[in-house]
């Protein structure tokens, strides 16, 4: 694969003075990307002169990395506690086996990344999912069903 | 905006906002915070402006996008002036009646107000529905008045004269004095009083120092943070430029989880706009400090919550604690005196400077001074954020102002501090909150969250969830916690099984010792608490989950099985449209059956039975 | 000068900076360590050299690797009940962890393992774990070598070491330091012609040959940064392996990790 430098450049530059700022660097990174290219990664290491194994490091060790391409749609089911005790993974179990995936997998058709997050913070609607940014709390088994088949014929999925 | 050269041109400039402020005008506030703004509150916000737009009065009324007012569980809450009105659970349709009937008519839209759920009284002001009636909101209180993005809302609010005060005429050990006579204590979880921290602080020797914002609030069901930061980031903001002052630091940091990019927005809006103000940079409202704020991004780790983990990240490196024989107000950041606080610790020190020590440290417990935000969630009615003086109790907290248990269940536990927390049983409801005895009692304030949990709530199933949690937020570094975080949890998967073995209990406290005398930070060492509080509790449901192979909560898949009741049961269908493995037969107006072979527990069939004729066992 | 007691015994030192543990084993004192090496820097990742201090009426407990003496009168225990106890949980950790290594089977059973009561860890059929994430050869790497060609990557219980995207690490400059101090065997060094193998790291460094006695051995393009980096020998560069890993070895229980200089005694 190929990428196109010219961006990461730019974000190398932001951080030029900056030097102990590879976690923020490799965020705008993932925020281009939206994963970080194992070629982007080695190019950044040359250029800021810091050791592969180091960018290596951090980004196996943060969560908000990914080393892999995330699908079209990013589904993101909260689990924090509040959510738990009210079913969450129930609706986790829902949507992987809706997807046939496993939490951090992303479907063969490359429409679907679903994943985990440790709260929202909106404990009020929980159990709830994030879809593609969006919030869709006090879930139920049938409205997961809806939201991943609305968006195969690309309806409105807010119904 | 202009900048200011001193405290007394910045008073001279509050004088004329204030005096710009026509008292008589209504307002509307609407809550944008996480929980509203995911029930709709943007949507609101637009068909208010669309419509007073429309008709032409936008001029007359004054709409504010404010942070999180806390009471989550009503969003979208919208609350107007004058009268302190309180509308719940408003949508877009509702709009026109709030512009017609309240602001041109001064009419209740009777509609819109809280009723009570134990009277079924409709109650119009904020301030007197029971959820906010038993709170002290001290800090989070002007979240509901102002434009979190505005300076001026926060200056008209008396923003910024606890740090005018200081710059005309405290100097930094007088400020440090202060702090220590509030007896303040760090509201990021251990409660180490801020006062000694800034101390050893300012002491230690060294030219370069620095103060950190710890805002990774990791813990899951805790949003206090976020909620100060993206409703009153320069609350904080003051509270940390007078650390600043104090200790002599002259570069700050926050430190943002990842996950709260409004929070990270709105903080750097408040850091412009101050710098702007000449309440941040180079000669601070014409003094001679001068200081300076970066904000890091968090890269999603709860370990990073650890202060010298937190430390390591902003250096750059992968999350991992170290030992801590030399404190960071010593050696910290780079190796340079730090002081480090926990968001709602840097919040509170503009109060006790504007108020005064005295004023602070007469709310509270003898050990434990001011309020405490908690984030009350779970099965609670009332979900939200509260903040309350220490020392209050739980079954206030969670009865009166969380109004009970969700659909009239019955309450089994509370669980308070987060993973690292304990679950306290209903025996121990009268248990005032304070530092002290949420630790005698195995559990901690931790950073503020409170989980509600009733019968449907399997014990061993949370405490298995809080240890997933915490092995998989464990950096690995040291044995104790990686390997034996990771056989404890091992231990209860096989429980929840239900191939657990008597002597398994006795297995999971000996390793809970050694994870709590010899882990290397307090992740690990606190990770036992949940397990360890829940088998001195509910030892029952333990011994349930290995002699008898039950669950009586019905969560543990592997020990219940759902039964559909023939006496129940119409026939409608809906159970077996729903079932994905088509383990539900019966003819369209039978009696439905469940074949136990095919049924893989997902509990859709109870989900979507609208007779109650599905049980589960 | 600083007096305190260790099991009973009183000790005073004058040497700033030293630790618990190595006022301890001057005195003869024995205790275990695993991811302890005196020419790094203390990291406290095993817990083994836990002990216990007191001071006033507090007794905490401590990695001794990096605890520093320096309150005079406190009281110090490296072999209570509580302690064993600790030390025994943790090879039982590692013996589940590692169920083949031999060094962590002995060690296990000189601290007290009797009985397997945890299971082994679950791994792919015909792999079995030899590292136990002490972190030497990474800290070796890092601090002594100056190169950080392999790094810890993941977290939890998915921690392992490696080489950037398991791939061979331009930074390796194959001096096979993280071999030597690896206490199990975990990392191997095969030598076939002018070719030096590193695995795990799955890395391949070709090798200059000897002038003197004809055998690849130095690698090529970083002997001089190894030779400088080290303060080795002129020689170094011209011996064979076998008489550079003595040298090596001989080099690294020398490095004297506060002035970060290297002693090399004739």
């Amino acid at each position: 694969m190929t990428v196109d430098l010219e961006k990461v450049n730019s974000i190398i530059e932001k951080y030029r003075d900056d030097r102990e700022a590879f976690i923020a660097l490799l965020q705008d990174i993932s925020a281009e990307y939206r994963y970080l290219p194992e070629e982007v990664i080695r190019y950044v290491s040359e250029e800021i002169e810091v050791p592969v194994s180091r960018l290596f490091s951090l980004a196996t060790f943060y969560t908000s990395f990914r080393l892999e391409p995330r699908g079209e749609h990013e589904v993101q089911v909260c689990m924090g506690t509040a959510c738990h005790v009210r079913g969450a993974p129930r609706m986790l179990d829902k949507v992987t086996q809706k997807l046939n995936i496993k939490p951090g997998e992303t479907t063969e058709d490359k429409r679907f990344t679903v994943e985990t997050v440790n709260c929202v913070g909106a404990c009020a609607l929980g159990p709830l999912l994030v879809y593609d940014g969006k919030y869709y709390g006090k879930l139920t088994q049938w409205k997961i069903e809806k939201l991943l088949e609305g968006s195969n014929d690309e309806d409105d999925q807010s119904s | 905006m202009m900048k200011m050269t001193s405290p007394a041109e910045l008073e001279k400039y509050r004088s004329s906002i204030l005096e710009g402020i026509d008292s008589g005008r209504p307002s509307v506030s609407v809550c944008c915070g996480t929980g509203c703004s995911a029930s709709g509150a943007l949507e609101v916000v637009s068909a208010f402006e669309r419509l007073l737009e429309e008709k032409g009065i936008q001029a007359n009324i004054n709409t504010k996008i404010t942070g999180c007012h806390g009471f989550c569980e009503q969003g979208p809450l919208v609350l107007l002036s004058p009268g302190n009105r309180l509308y719940c659970k408003v949508t877009e349709e509702d709009v026109d009646d709030i512009i017609e009937e309240t602001l041109l008519a001064n009419r209740v839209v009777e509609r819109l107000l809280f009723v009570d759920p134990v009277t079924g009284e409709k109650i119009e002001k904020e301030e007197e529905i029971p959820f906010y009636k038993k709170q002290l909101r001290l800090i989070f209180g002007d979240n509901g008045k102002m434009v979190p993005t505005d300076i001026r809302d926060y200056l008209s609010l008396g923003g910024y004269s606890a740090l005018a005060k200081v710059l005309k005429g405290m100097g930094p050990q007088e400020v440090i004095q202060e702090i220590k006579n509030s007896r303040l204590r760090g509201r990021g979880g251990a409660g180490f009083p801020t006062g000694l921290k800034w101390e050893s602080c300012d002491k230690a020797e060294g030219d370069i120092k620095y103060v950190i914002c710890n805002a990774d609030e990791g813990d899951p069901g805790c949003f206090q943070d976020r909620s100060l930061l993206e409703g009153n980031p320069h609350l904080v903001l003051e509270g940390m430029i007078i650390g600043a002052y104090a200790v002599g630091a002259s570069q700050g940091y926050i430190y943002v989880r990842n996950e709260y990019p409004l929070a990270v927005k709105n903080f750097s809006t408040a850091l412009e706009q101050a710098r702007e103000m000449g309440l941040l940079g180079e000669n601070i409202l014409g003094s001679d400090f001068s200081f300076n704020i970066k904000v890091v991004r968090g890269g999603g780790a709860f370990v990073c919550g650890e202060s010298s983990a937190l430390i390591t990240s902003i250096e750059g490196r992968i999350g991992e604690p170290r030992y801590k024989f030399v404190h960071a107000a010593e050696k910290g950041l780079w190796d340079r005196p730090t002081v480090l606080n926990n968001v709602k610790t840097w919040a509170a020190v503009p109060l006790i400077i504007n108020r005064g020590a005295e004023w602070f440290s007469e709310i509270g417990t003898e050990q434990s001074k001011g309020t405490m935000i908690f984030s009350l969630t779970g099965k609670v009615n009332n979900t939200g954020l509260v903040e309350v003086p220490m020392g209050i109790s739980l079954r206030e907290l969670i009865f009166e102002i969380g109004g009970g248990i969700l659909e009239g269940r019955k309450f089994k536990a509370v669980q308070t501090g987060g993973p690292s927390g304990g679950c306290i049983p209903e025996g121990l409801l009268n248990l005032p909150l304070d530092f002290e005895k949420l630790a005698e009692v195995g559990s901690m304030v931790g950073s503020g969250g409170m989980i509600v949990m009733d019968e449907t709530t399997c014990m061993v199933d949370v405490a298995k969830y809080f240890l997933s949690f915490t092995q998989e937020e464990s950096c690995g570094k040291c044995v104790p916690c990686r390997e034996g975080g990771e056989h404890m949890l091992k231990i209860l998967e096989r429980i929840t099984r239900g191939e657990g073995e008597e002597r398994d209990l006795e297995l999971l406290k000996e390793i809970s010792d050694t994870m709590q005398c010899a882990s290397l930070c307090a992740l690990g060492k606190l990770a036992p608490n949940p397990v360890l509080t829940t088998l001195k509790y509910f030892p029952e449901e333990y011994l349930a989950h290995i002699k008898d192979k039950k669950c009586s909560a019905g969560v543990c898949k592997e020990l219940i099985e759902y039964l559909i009741d023939p006496e129940a049961c119409t026939g409608c269908g809906r159970c077996l449209k729903a079932c994905p493995t088509g383990a539900i037969s019966g003819e369209k107006e039978a009696v439905h059956i469940l074949d136990q072979e095919q049924c893989i527990k997902c509990g859709n069939c109870m989900e979507v039975c609208r007779f109650d004729a599905v049980s589960v066992e | 000068m600083v007096s305190i007691t260790i099991n009973g015994r009183e000790i005073k030192t004058d040497q700033e900076d030293i630790t618990l543990l190595q006022l301890a084993r001057s005195e003869g004192i024995g205790i275990p360590t695993l991811c302890f090496h005196k020419a790094l820097l203390p990291y406290g990742a095993c817990r083994l050299c836990v002990v216990e201090v007191t001071g006033g009426q507090n007794t905490k407990i401590v990695n001794s690797c990096a605890y520093p003496v320096r309150e005079d009168g406190i009281s110090v225990q490296t072999n209570t009940p509580k302690l064993k106890q600790i030390r025994k949980n943790i090879l039982e950790f590692l013996l589940a962890r590692c169920p083949e290594i031999d060094m962590v089977k002995k060690m296990a059973s000189g601290l007290g393992v009797k009985e397997k009561r945890l299971p082994e860890k679950s791994l792919p059929e015909d792999q079995t774990e030899e590292c136990i994430l002490c972190g030497l050869c990474v800290r070796v790497c890092g601090e002594v070598i100056g190169k950080e060609a392999i790094s810890f990557v993941h977290r939890g219980a998915e921690r392992e070491v490696a080489a950037p995207f398991y791939s061979q690490s331009k930074d390796c400059v194959g001096c096979t330091a993280c071999h030597f101090v690896c206490p199990t065997g975990a990392i191997k060094v095969k030598e076939s012609g002018n070719k030096r193998f590193i695995s795990p790291w799955n890395t391949e460094i070709t090798l200059v040959t000897c002038e003197m006695c004809g055998i690849s051995f130095a690698p090529e393009n970083s002997g001089e940064y190894l030779q400088a980096k080290l303060g080795l020998p002129a020689e170094w560069l011209k011996l064979c392996p076998q008489c550079r890993r003595k040298v090596a070895a001989e080099t690294m229980g020398k490095y004297d990790f506060t002035s970060r200089n290297v002693i090399l005694k004739k």
